[in-house]
């Protein structure tokens, strides 16, 4: 299967830490990868990786490659603006911006310079359908994004990230502050959403990981111990570790 | 014998109200005394006509405009330097020792005495720039010990936007910049706009740093000449311009007029209300803006 994301050697350094270590992946085009591992394992700085948003954190120092679509995202000519819109991104704890819905989604587009009423009308209505969320709100859509619940507020980020075309989305736990039931609508979602994007998720939670994934990565102190095809890991991991962690040993 | 938990709690709970309704009595005796001293002189006729040195009847217009026009100038002056400060403090230093100095210096400005920094202005502005004893002298002083605080209120404003929203904005693509504008400015506008009218306040108010800077007299005004060349002209950056805090401060001292102490009287009541007006415009604005800018009812 073509890879969208290739990583190759990928070492992470937080000062003196040693974060990530010597990490090697690919990201296989229009699937849903999940990330596990205890708490601490370095999967959520990995993720953050693949869209630099480590960038941000003072004393993160990174070598190794990450590519998108055979291009090194950290070499000199990346535009990490371009690289951001191209793989979108949805946090743990939702983040709408203090701002009406629809402005939320047409936030990204605007920036990015389109104007036009009708098209950013057009946007907006497709990314709240890409989000599911369209039913919900599309008589609400000048009311505050935090008049909505939680699970709500996700799926417009979801929608927020939708509106500038990314062809990755990287996902950080995203249901973590969400109720059952909000949670497994975003799950219901993202099966949805591989059809069109290729999906990282980031997940506390092993049975999310067999229940919406097709391919699990499991971390353990910022190495990563084991990929594999979502059932063969469960079923028959290859790793002794691995195996620990699925069954309950630890984490 | 050791008291109970329960009556320390209520003991202290006693003492902590006490503290605050002192507070509170101190600060309205203060407040009403002032007022009820000078509510009695504002007449429109006080508000507008210029003062008298020898006559009852004078009234403090120069003076009033001269605040407020000293006021306007400042705030031309400290709000670009002290926001664009405050984002460089809040989104691009590194923390340092660079940084910590530049912080160590805003910390030291923000304490100097206002009798200082009028000295200070005198020699640099008034004298070395020669500005003459002018408004636009006044300004720059008074921005010496306005622009710390300004600086402080941006990175505050700045830094108490949740991480997550600027994360929001930077996952989306946008630049740093953008994200700066779009995200961090308006969710913090309040924060900044209330600090800013706070800080006004503060300028508003000021006497000794302005003694030796705009001057202690002005010149008759011609409130018809609008041309900020002409030296009758009230909008003249380069006039002396006596203000209200440093006019209650001279005819106090050494006033000869019959009524220098009622006019002192309306002038402080004056005063006091204009600070109390911005006080309270700057929470309605603030909160208007919010809703405004957040699409919140």
């Amino acid at each position: 299967m073509n890879q969208v994301m290739e990583i190759d050697r990928l070492n992470l350094h937080y000062g003196d830490f040693h974060a990530l270590k010597e990490i090697n992946l690919g990201i296989p085009e229009k699937t849903v990868t999940a990330f596990i591992g205890p708490s601490g394992c370095g999967k959520s700085t990995f993720l953050r990786t693949l869209n630099r948003m480590n960038d941000l954190v003072p004393g993160v120092q990174i070598g190794g490659s990450v590519k998108l679509d055979g291009q090194d995202i950290y070499g000199a000519d990346t535009d990490v603006e371009v690289l951001r819109k191209r793989v979108g991104m949805v946090f743990q704890q939702p983040n709408p911006f203090p701002k009406s819905i629809f402005d939320n989604v047409a936030y990204g587009p605007r920036l990015h310079g389109i104007r036009d009423k009708s098209r950013l009308n057009d946007i907006v209505e497709r990314s709240l359908r890409g989000a599911s969320l369209w039913e919900e709100v599309k008589d609400l859509l000048g009311k505050s994004a935090l008049s909505l619940s939680g699970g709500q507020q996700q799926r417009l980020c979801i929608a927020r990230a939708l509106a500038v075309e990314p062809e990755v989305l990287l996902m950080d736990e995203a249901t973590s502050a969400l109720d059952p039931i909000s949670t497994l609508k975003i799950e219901e979602l993202v099966r949805e959403l591989k059809k069109e994007y290729t999906i990282v998720m980031v997940t506390h939670n092993m049975h999310q990981a067999a229940r919406v994934s097709d391919r699990t990565v499991f971390f353990l102190n910022g190495e990563l111990v084991e990929a594999e095809e979502t059932e063969k890991l469960f079923s028959n991991p290859t790793d002794a570790r691995t195996e620990d962690y699925i069954t309950g040993r630890f984490g | 014998m050791r008291m109970s938990n329960k009556t320390a709690d209520r003991i202290a709970t006693a003492v902590f109200y006490f503290f605050a309704f002192l507070i509170i009595a101190v600060l309205a005796s203060l407040i009403g005394f002032i007022l009820y001293r000078g509510l009695g002189q504002i007449s429109w006729h006080f508000l507008t006509s210029p003062p008298e040195t020898f006559k009852t009847g004078g009234g403090i217009g120069p003076q009033l405009f001269n605040s407020l026009f000293l006021l306007v100038l400042t705030m031309i002056i400290t709000v670009p330097l002290g926001i664009g400060a405050g984002i460089y403090m809040a989104e691009y230093s590194r923390p340092g020792r660079f940084t910590d100095f530049i912080r160590l210096v805003v910390e030291v400005l923000s304490s100097f005495p206002s009798i200082v920094v009028g000295l200070f202005g005198l020699l640099v502005f008034v004298q070395y720039f020669d500005l003459k004893f002018s408004l636009l002298a006044g300004a720059l002083a008074l921005t010496v010990f306005n622009l710390p605080l300004m600086v402080r209120i941006t990175e505050q404003g700045i830094r108490g936007v949740p991480r997550e929203q600027k994360e929001a904005g930077l996952a989306l693509g946008l630049t740093r910049w953008h994200t700066i504008t779009k995200v961090l400015l308006p969710v913090s506008l309040p924060t900044i706009l209330t600090g800013t009218i706070l800080a006004a306040g503060r300028v508003f108010g000021e006497a000794a740093a302005l003694l030796f800077t705009a001057g202690m007299s002005s010149p008759r005004l011609d409130f018809t000449d609008w041309n900020p060349l002409s030296p009758v002209s009230p909008l003249n950056p380069l006039r002396p311009a006596e203000t209200l805090a440093v006019h209650i401060w001279k005819i106090n001292s050494e006033g000869v007029a019959p009524d220098a102490a009622q006019i002192a009287a309306g002038a402080s009541a004056v005063l006091i209300l204009t600070v109390l007006l911005f006080n309270l415009g700057s929470r309605w604005l603030g909160r208007f803006l919010y809703r405004k800018l957040t699409a919140s009812r």
